[in-house]
């Protein structure tokens, strides 16, 4: 299963190698949205920990961190929603949840764009 | 819940400086308590199955595969690497205990003389350097993680029985603690926030295992073939975690093993398994 999920990831570096080289003039890569960054399992991977009951295409999400729904409501100062983002250790020291800015696992813009999206979820 | 697992943290956490002598086993209780009262469902004895213990759709599949192992080839090689003798004419049985049976249970022990850890691959190595041959890289899995199949196969049964005496060793025990309890990495993880704190619970879809029982079970197959020792596993946790792992057979590695196994204390050992 691993090796076949590593096949997968090698041969799709490859394809985009490919693709790289033959179309040089490929328009500019589109702009990641905070989504793209929320989804992304390099970056905020939050479907990892936390399910997203109002999106279709939140797959095998885990269960480490409460499903994010509500969260205008949950949030109503959305400053706060995005200190939790940037490190929920300083509200909880034995939080789970990656320090995602205090650690620059995202950059500031990054996390201003998935509190965004977090905070329409 | 959330209370009992404050405490287990406090208590990691200020274990580091009470010296008593009590305090492993005190610490062992503490996890089972922990564990059983958050899921007083599954039995003690199922841990040593990881997160198969925890999901019986898993655990039948796992049943399945172990009747026919898909690495019966590797353990092959294994046996035949143990039964080899030495140039000089010994063999591995000749340095162990009880020829070599019914001893991986006691590994890792502390070495009052040479004042560290040592591991059951540490022994191994001793062994080979004592009869004239070239010690394996621990890390090294076609060389120490096949032999080590084979050598731990024969401790199958044995109740895991490490022991903590002595100031060398309760220093070595809390080292092993700090380490298995201390946030590392970009990600920001210490061992316990996954196999403490979210044992049982799913990381995407897979579930996580309790540390108490996992090092019963090793080397371990995952994925059909590949062959994962211990120290092996740990190095995968640190990068996973975005940290830089310790050496291999380092004292910061034999020490988490040293603490990890202790908390195995009393379950049976059982290596070679399958895991995806």
């Amino acid at each position: 299963m691993r090796n076949f999920r590593l096949a997968m990831v090698a041969s799709l570096t490859g394809m985009m190698v490919l693709t790289g080289n033959v179309l040089a003039a490929d328009p500019p890569k589109k702009e990641e949205t905070g989504k793209d960054n929320a989804y992304n399992r390099t970056k905020g991977n939050c479907l990892a920990c936390h399910g997203m009951p109002t999106q279709p295409d939140a797959e095998s999400t885990g269960l480490y961190g409460p499903p994010l729904i509500a969260m205008s409501a949950r949030y109503p100062d959305k400053a706060k929603l995005r200190a939790q983002i940037w490190d929920a250790t300083a509200f909880n020291p034995n939080s789970s949840m990656i320090p995602f800015g205090k650690h620059k696992v995202l950059t500031e813009q990054e996390i201003d764009k998935v509190t965004d999206f977090v905070y329409g979820l | 819940m959330k209370k009992a697992l404050l405490g287990l943290v406090a208590i990691g956490l200020a274990g580091g400086m009470s010296g008593a002598i009590a305090a492993p086993e005190q610490d062992r209780q503490e996890f089972v308590n922990y564990y059983t009262k958050k899921y007083p469902n599954v039995k003690l004895d199922d841990y040593v199955y990881g997160a198969l213990a925890f999901d019986a759709d898993s655990k039948a599949q796992y049943d399945a595969i172990m009747e026919f192992p898909p690495f019966e080839g590797e353990l092959e090689k294994g046996r035949k690497m143990l039964d080899t003798p030495f140039n000089n004419g010994k063999k591995y049985a000749d340095c162990f205990p009880n020829g070599g049976k019914n001893i991986a249970g006691n590994y890792p022990y502390f070495d009052d003389k040479a004042g560290k850890v040592v591991t059951l691959h540490d022994a191994i190595n001793a062994c080979r350097v004592a009869n004239g041959e070239e010690a394996y890289k621990v890390s090294d899995m076609k060389t120490m993680g096949l032999l080590s199949t084979a050598l731990r196969a024969q401790s199958d049964g044995m109740l895991m029985n490490i022991k903590v005496e002595g100031a060398g060793a309760n220093a070595a025990y809390e080292a092993g603690k700090k380490a298995f309890f201390s946030r590392k990495g970009q990600l920001n993880f210490a061992c316990a926030t996954c196999h403490v704190q979210n044992a049982g619970v799913r990381l995407r879809s897979e579930l996580i295992s309790p540390a108490v029982g996992h090092a019963v079970h090793w080397p371990v197959f995952r994925g059909g073939d590949n062959l994962v020792t211990l120290q092996n596993r740990y190095e995968g946790c640190y990068k996973q975690v975005r940290a830089v792992p310790p050496a291999q057979g380092s004292a910061d590695m034999n020490n988490l093993e040293y603490f990890h196994s202790y908390l195995s204390n009393g379950l049976p050992m059982k290596a070679n398994v399958f895991r995806k």
